[in-house]
């Protein structure tokens, strides 16, 4: 499948990421085969996929953790290939991680700029720049609509929501112009993820383009503009929004067949085996 | 007083936060308490701890622990152990006397090549724990056994006997003692050269943690090294300098040892790595990194020179050193253990 979106009215700007028919292999083992897929600014592109179907592989290489084999990585229409995470970072894209978006022992406010730190002074007297970076960590988490009431308190006692709404307070306000999402609503219940969700529309309506890996249909549903779905490591679909339901998103995503026979299998077996009352 | 003196920036809600329960999450509370009993337990128990001149013996003898807890717990906050710093402090006198005397140098030359030699040791730490990717335990373990050879073997060699020849009478020996083991007399108090460097050192370390972009990497690579990875920190680059920092400590430790004793024993260092490690556990790091501070590390040194003079004051057999400090060992992490659970639990 390798159907591309020339109908769709957003595609004749320049998207901010493209891969085309990207392919990676560890030893061999084929992680990845011929994969394309664009993220345009204000919009969110899902990668829908089973365990094992080649979504953590996509991110590494946008990411810039690993580069690909085969195919091409367009970034504001220049062909590249990326070294390392920081050089993806320099480029506008933003990663946050499912399990390591941020080190839980430090303060919120020194997770907010790790990595990125303002200084003031000069020569041996260079320091952080603490007041700032508290005073900056509050004001942009307040503007994505997260009040915490302590940004001394370690972030590792924050729920799983809130510090993936910190990671992607923190990606919005360095300019990432890319927000790559893996997973982000996993390990949450059904309110967090909501909330996880409300999040990521904001940094899409402020301009961002965002990549959303999950394994949920209809979290993707939800927020979604372009759908690319994998499956052992090659695409299984491509979709606009306008394009397919949720329902038919649900079932590609499920593997139609399989859970035909998966129902079939979970079926209560013949009425002489279920308990009876005593 | 009514809220609206308050500054702008502070949210009416942290006033939930006691203070009690503020000084809870500093990882030095553990180490801090800790020095209190015990300061008080030797003052019930040894009749002449309270003087000045014991305050002094025992500042002295916390000092050469502290010069090296101070880079071991910068090292443990940062993820990782560095079994090699006992030896290396001899290393490193022995490097500067053997090169003095070989070469009829002046002993600055000594101290100079000996400053490089040491750095090398601890880069060489690290650039082989980044690169390998195997355990500091065992990559320092492995260091710590060559070091020890190299100590013994090359002494042996060059000067045919387990010692160094004597460089008192070498060029520039009464300055460099000067620097590394001269004494200062305050009132009654009679200190080392070395608490100064110690307090330095503190200093130093605790600008670097807790004010520095270094600082903040440093509790990033041992927090969480592949989260720190992704958000660009040079986790690789952190690492061997965190190693370099302890060899400038050893380095210091290595040329006290030299200028106050004249001759070194080549065989001296092994074990002191861990009353280092111990020091910077009393004091609130985390054997699993991301947390610690340089001032708990040094009332961890502390404690240890309280204890170690404390016995002698009360006129108990040494013996019973080591079986105290094992106790306050255990006593301190579970201290330090329970502390946080109830700060995490409170935050």
């Amino acid at each position: 499948m390798t159907t591309t979106d020339t109908s769709a009215g957003s595609s004749a700007r320049t998207p901010l990421i493209e891969l085309r028919d990207v392919s990676k292999s560890y030893g061999n083992v084929n992680a990845l085969q011929g994969v394309s897929l664009e993220v345009h600014a204000g919009e969110i592109t899902c990668v829908l996929g089973d365990n094992g179907a080649g979504k953590s592989t996509l991110i590494k290489i946008v990411a810039g953790l690993h580069q690909h084999d085969a195919g091409s990585l367009t970034i504001e229409g220049e062909e590249t290939r990326l070294g390392s995470p920081r050089e993806a970072l320099d480029r506008g894209i933003a990663t946050v991680y499912q399990d390591l978006a941020v080190v839980p022992l430090m303060p919120v406010w020194r997770n907010f700029f790790l990595g990125s730190e303002p200084t003031k002074g000069r020569g041996p007297f260079k320091r952080l720049d603490v007041e700032t970076m508290r005073t900056t960590t509050r004001a942009a988490l307040l503007r994505m609509g997260i009040d915490l009431r302590d940004v001394d308190q370690p972030i590792g006692t924050l729920s799983g929501g809130e510090r993936q709404c910190v990671a992607i307070a923190r990606a919005v306000h360095f300019g990432a112009k890319v927000l790559v999402l893996d997973e982000p609503t996993a390990a949450l219940g059904v309110k967090q993820s909501g909330v996880v969700l409300k999040y990521v529309a904001a940094a899409r309506d402020a301009g961002l383009g965002v990549v959303l890996i999950t394994h949920n249909p209809h979290h993707a549903h939800l927020v979604g503009d372009r759908f690319v779905l994998l499956k052992r490591g090659a695409m299984a679909g491509s979709h606009l929004k306008t394009e397919i339901a949720l329902d038919e998103l649900t079932r590609q995503m499920a593997g139609g067949s399989e859970l035909e026979q998966l129902s079939h299998e979970l079926a209560r077996p013949s009425a002489k085996d279920t308990p009876t009352e005593v | 007083m009514s809220a609206d003196a308050l500054p702008a920036t502070k949210d009416e809600r942290l006033a939930r936060r006691s203070l009690p329960r503020r000084l809870a999450g500093r990882p030095e509370l553990g180490a801090i308490v800790g020095a209190v009993a015990v300061f008080v337990f030797f003052s019930v128990v040894a009749d002449s701890f309270l003087q000045w001149s014991s305050f002094s013996t025992v500042l002295n003898a916390s000092s050469t622990i502290g010069i090296m807890a101070t880079p071991v717990a910068l090292l443990m906050i940062g993820g990782e152990f560095d079994l090699s710093t006992g030896v290396m402090v001899t290393s490193s006198a022995l490097i500067s006397s053997m090169f003095s005397y070989q070469m009829t140098a002046n002993v600055w030359v000594g101290i100079g090549v000996s400053l490089l030699a040491t750095l090398a040791i601890g880069f060489f730490n690290g650039f082989l724990l980044v690169r390998t990717g195997l355990p500091s335990f065992i990559i320092t373990l492995g260091t710590f056994l060559i070091l020890q050879g190299c100590n013994l073997g090359f002494t042996k060699l060059i000067s045919d006997t387990v010692s160094t020849k004597s460089i008192g009478d070498m060029e520039g020996f009464p300055e460099a003692q000067d620097v590394f083991a001269s004494h200062l007399t305050i009132g009654d108090v009679d200190l080392q050269v070395t608490v100064l460097w110690w307090l330095g050192l503190v200093a130093l370390a605790t600008w670097i943690l807790l004010r520095t972009r270094a600082g903040n990497w440093i509790f990033a690579v041992g927090g969480g090294k592949e989260a720190a990875r992704a958000v660009g920190v040079p986790v690789e680059r952190t690492k061997i300098g965190l190693y370099m920092g302890v060899a400038f400590a050893a380095w210091i430790s290595g040329q006290h040892l030299l200028f106050n004793y004249d001759v070194i024993q080549s065989g001296e260092g092994v074990g002191n790595e861990f009353l280092y490690i111990i020091a910077a556990v009393i004091g609130g790091c985390l054997l699993t990194g991301g947390y610690g501070s340089a001032i708990g590390a040094a009332v961890g040194a502390f404690i240890f020179g309280m204890a170690n003079k404390g016995i002698v004051y009360a006129q108990w057999s040494a013996d019973w050193f080591k079986f105290f400090l094992g106790a306050m060992l255990l006593l301190a992490t579970l201290l330090n253990w329970w502390v946080r659970k109830r700060a995490e639990a409170g935050a």
